[in-house]
């Protein structure tokens, strides 16, 4: 298995850019503004990508490039771009309705990260490898998991929502990648798959909400309680 | 012998060819009856498919497809939820002139969604099941924002959110099942139901009840198990009712089919007891959360949503009693459940339309104005209460036994103190609606119900009124063996 026989250069690039992707969430959860959340979502899918790829060289799954090109494509370009045209056409340049500060909000994703690390650990020793890079992999993918329902729960718009979507699936790519490289028929399905969900639905429904319930943020979404 | 690959074609070529029909004629008269036809060809199918089912798992179709009894019969509940749809859509439909030009899209679109849900239960990849989940969500989102208010559209945003990020958490609790197999069955191997059952028994306990428990919350978000329940009343309450059936009667079972699988893994691994207590519990929360707002709740569709709620709860208590009875009362409640949801939803969409309100407040002296459908209405509320002579009644019953020699006979008693206060709360809504003070005299309602509006009443309620008086040996038979057949 990929993860018992790593050299110690690949363990470390897997390391560096693994935690490059959690860092990045952690600029989407102090940004604001729309477009630099846009930007960093769209350098985390690059990262991922570049995992990808180095994954398919050092563990020699050649099918993996494949995956790595169509992560760059689809979710580090096309997404990106869409989403950033689906902001511009709204007119929402900025979150304003955001419940804590950008430092809460960070002290609070610093605490998940912990959380998520403690959970892996003990996944780790349960399965013996506890100094191995899967600890990691698990730590970024439960983070990315709970950093994105934390920008889900602490932002109010609807484009917001979607990327908190999206950076919960790049939680589950990124982890995945690494443990379980030997899966990639799925992945290209769900690659293909959330361009669609994203696209179509979310798009479709976030136009049709501004025209006829006159808003785009959840919080005035208050019609139907009870 | 019944050939399955191609009955299982047929059941996915007909209904896409139906689909394209109705989007290439573009009338909404013909929509229509493409729909019908094709609903009557779906029932036909999976009925076929389910008096034919063996008494053992099938995979066939490169590894892809997988049929059971357990499959069989909620795609069986599919069918026969889609065919009555169909048959009151055209009525419901029709006292909406304003949705006319979109009609044939409504109808390709209830069609896709009825597509969606025959493909998942059939998939023998948990992958591919979730994918097929995620689509049933995405199809049946633009069905419950079909009408276009504000309302709709609300509701079909929270469901799209809520849901996609429920089946997120799913699809990570699937990758670790997955990553558990790697360390016994090397690096890459099929990901099937039988595989991860054959590995589990080496997957360390944490590990395996970390994946079982994002899996169980994941789709249990799309089941509406409480407190995941919050887009269901929404969505329910919202979308045209027939449409609401649809999602209430048959898209549920699936996403507990799910469940059930990724339970029969932890079942296989030997934690047995955990993962029925867990799924048990759920189940319990979903039953006090349903009753705590049917007590005070006002709309119609929004009553019946938390009806669905409850209707899963007793569906996830039967599960995780576990054992042959509760799991056979279990499979007697799906079908029940759907037949009379169906039931209770078309009635709801009667007396909306004809009193222009979603209000039970409004709905006023019911049986005065509707003697026929308004019976069938109160009846069916009778019904999906589960008092006798009801088929509820039989399968709640032997729910509640065969929890009694389960793991949790605690449970049983909540249940069914649950069960009394939700009939409490049912037949005090019903009693203001037909004893209540007269309508203001500019409310009388005026609207004539046609017979598409009533014959799919009458054709849930002989078969839930038979199934209460008399529960078929051979269905009793077929429960057994779908019990001893992995799911």
């Amino acid at each position: 298995m990929l993860i018992f026989h790593l050299g110690p250069l690949a363990a470390s690039l897997f390391s560096l850019l693994a935690i490059l992707a959690l860092v990045l969430s952690f600029v989407m959860l102090a940004s604001h503004w729309l477009k630099n959340h846009v930007y960093a979502f769209a350098a985390e899918s690059w990262t991922i990508a570049a995992i990808s790829a180095s994954i398919g060289y050092y563990g020699h799954y050649p099918e993996l490039y494949l995956i790595a090109v169509l992560t760059a494509i689809f979710r580090g370009t096309m997404l990106p771009y869409l989403v950033l045209r689906l902001v511009n056409r709204l007119d929402i340049q900025r979150e304003f309705t955001p419940l804590l500060k950008p430092s809460s909000s960070m002290v609070l994703g610093a605490a998940l990260v912990i959380f998520s690390y403690e959970v892996a650990r003990q996944l780790g020793v349960a399965l013996h490898l506890t100094d191995n890079i899967a600890v990691l992999a698990l730590t970024c993918m439960f983070s990315l998991k709970l950093i994105g329902f934390l920008m889900m729960i602490l932002r109010s718009e609807a484009i917001s929502h979607i990327l908190g979507l999206l950076v919960i699936e790049n939680g589950i790519f990124l982890g995945s990648q690494i443990l379980v490289p030997g899966m990639p028929d799925l992945l290209e399905l769900v690659i293909i798959f959330d361009l669609l969900i994203i696209v179509f639905a979310f798009g479709m429904l976030v136009r049709l909400l501004k025209v006829h319930a006159g808003t785009t943020s959840s919080r005035g979404l208050q019609k139907l309680v009870g | 012998m019944v050939n399955f690959d191609a009955l299982i074609a047929a059941l996915w070529i007909i209904p896409a060819v139906a689909i394209l029909l109705m989007l290439a004629i573009r009338r909404p008269h013909w929509a229509e009856y493409i729909n019908f036809g094709n609903s009557i060809v779906v029932f036909g199918l999976t009925l076929t498919m389910l008096v034919a089912v063996p008494d053992k798992t099938l995979v066939t179709g490169a590894q892809l497809i997988l049929l059971t009894p357990l499959g069989a019969w909620v795609l069986f509940c599919v069918g026969l939820v889609y065919l009555l749809a169909s048959i009151y859509a055209i009525g419901y439909m029709r006292l909406l002139p304003e949705e006319k030009p979109r009609l044939h899209k409504y109808y390709a679109l209830q069609a896709s969604f009825a597509l969606t849900m025959l493909i998942a239960p059939l998939m023998n990849n948990p992958g591919i099941f979730w994918i097929a989940i995620d689509f049933t969500t995405i199809v049946s989102a633009f069905l419950v924002g079909f009408e276009r208010e504000a309302e709709c559209i609300e509701a079909a945003w929270k469901y799209l959110i809520i849901v996609s990020a429920g089946l997120a958490l799913a699809l990570l609790g699937i990758i670790l099942f997955y990553w558990g197999g790697t360390f016994t069955l090397g690096p890459t191997y099929a990901l099937t139901w039988a595989n991860l059952r054959e590995v589990a028994p080496h997957v360390p306990e944490t590990l395996l009840f970390l994946a079982f428990l994002l899996t169980l919350v994941g789709f249990g978000t799309k089941v509406g198990l409480a407190p995941m329940h919050t887009w269901l009343p929404d969505a329910h309450s919202e979308g045209p009712a027939p449409v609401s059936a649809m999602l209430s009667g048959s898209l549920l079972n699936i996403a507990l089919l799910g469940i059930y699988r990724f339970l029969s893994i932890v079942d296989s691994g030997g934690y047995s007891v955990m993962g029925h207590t867990a799924l048990l519990v759920l189940g319990v929360i979903s039953l006090f959360i349903a009753g705590m707002f049917i007590v005070r709740q006002d709309g119609a569709k929004r009553m019946l949503a938390y009806s669905s709620l409850e209707h899963m709860g007793v569906l996830a208590i039967g599960f995780g009693f576990g054992g042959p009875l509760a799991f056979a009362g279990a499979m007697y409640h799906m079908i029940n459940h759907s037949l009379t949801k169906s039931m209770m939803f078309f009635g709801a969409g009667n007396m909306m339309r004809a009193y222009g309100t979603k209000s039970m407040s409004q709905m006023r002296r019911v049986l005065r104005y509707y003697p026929v459908s308004g019976a069938l209405w109160l009846l069916g509320a009778v019904a999906i209460t589960g008092a006798p002579p009801f088929g509820l009644f039989l399968s709640e019953i032997t729910i509640l036994r065969g929890g009694i020699l389960s793991a949790n006979p605690w449970a049983v008693w909540v249940m069914a103190t649950l069960l009394i206060l939700i009939f409490i709360a049912f037949m005090n809504h019903f009693r203001r609606m037909i004893w209540g003070p007269e309508p203001e005299p500019g409310a009388v309602p005026t609207l004539r119900l046609s017979v598409w509006n009533t014959l799919p009443m009458w054709l849930a309620f002989v078969p839930i009124l038979v199934l209460g008086l008399w529960w078929p040996e051979g269905l009793w038979h077929f429960f057994q063996q779908a019990f001893r057949v992995q799911p």
